[in-house]
């Protein structure tokens, strides 16, 4: 199981959203996906997408401005 | 009573969103392709149909030549925002056209469009484009899409 990290700190939409999307399809089963960014909405955005891919949260942090979502591909 | 050739249409696959490109105003190819792509990154399949002003976008180095659609003020305008767009790391219309193919996007070209306005495939850049089509696959394809968009 590998953990890919993603980072999107100053990108606007889409590109937090789409870049999540590119890291889930090349990650295996049971691989974690990391992402860290700072467009507000994406923070909101990204678990939605999740939950519509059917994928699942692990955590959501959050540090000032920063945002880290951590995703499981199950 | 629903028509009962209406029920040809496979439930499975209306997790679709259709946009038709018709105009090839640079805001508008904006909003084209950032739909398309969070569509796509939501796990939705995805098919642009470029048509009249939008498909002269597809032409070889015409991606990211469009005017405003409103005040663009003989290019003055379109400046303005472009700086605006770089301050703010807003994605270059070619890495989002990029994004959009690499997640499985579908980029169909209008034929009669073609013929109308005198532009042959190797003016295209043909390596974007899944098909060329006309209303019949858009219909046959909106008619299996929860989202259809005419930009």
């Amino acid at each position: 199981m590998a953990k890919i990290k993603v980072d999107v700190k100053g990108q606007t939409c889409p590109v937090p959203l789409v870049e999540c999307r590119k890291a889930l399809r090349k990650a295996s089963t049971g691989d974690i996906v990391e992402i860290e960014g700072t467009h507000p909405a994406s923070k909101k955005e990204i678990p939605m997408a999740v939950k519509a891919l059917g994928y699942k949260i692990v955590s959501i942090e959050e540090e000032g401005s920063t945002w880290k979502i951590k995703i499981c591909k199950e | 009573m629903e028509d009962k050739d209406m029920q040809g249409i496979n439930p499975q696959k209306q997790n679709k969103a259709t946009i038709i490109v018709h105009s090839g105003d640079m805001d508008k190819m904006y909003s084209a392709l950032i739909i398309g792509n969070g569509a796509l990154s939501m796990g939705m399949e995805v098919s642009l149909y470029f048509t009249f002003f939008g498909l002269q976008r597809l032409k070889k180095g015409g991606l990211e030549k469009g005017s405003l659609s409103k005040r663009h003020m003989m290019g003055l305008g379109k400046m303005m925002i472009k700086k605006k767009m770089e301050k703010a790391n807003v994605a270059s219309l070619e890495k989002m056209i990029t994004d959009f193919k690499e997640l499985g996007g579908k980029i169909l070209a209008c034929d009669m469009t073609m013929e109308v306005m005198g532009v042959k495939r190797e003016d295209l850049r043909q390596d974007l484009i899944s098909d060329y089509c006309s209303v019949g696959t858009y219909i046959q394809e909106a008619m299996e899409s929860r989202i259809t968009l005419f930009i």
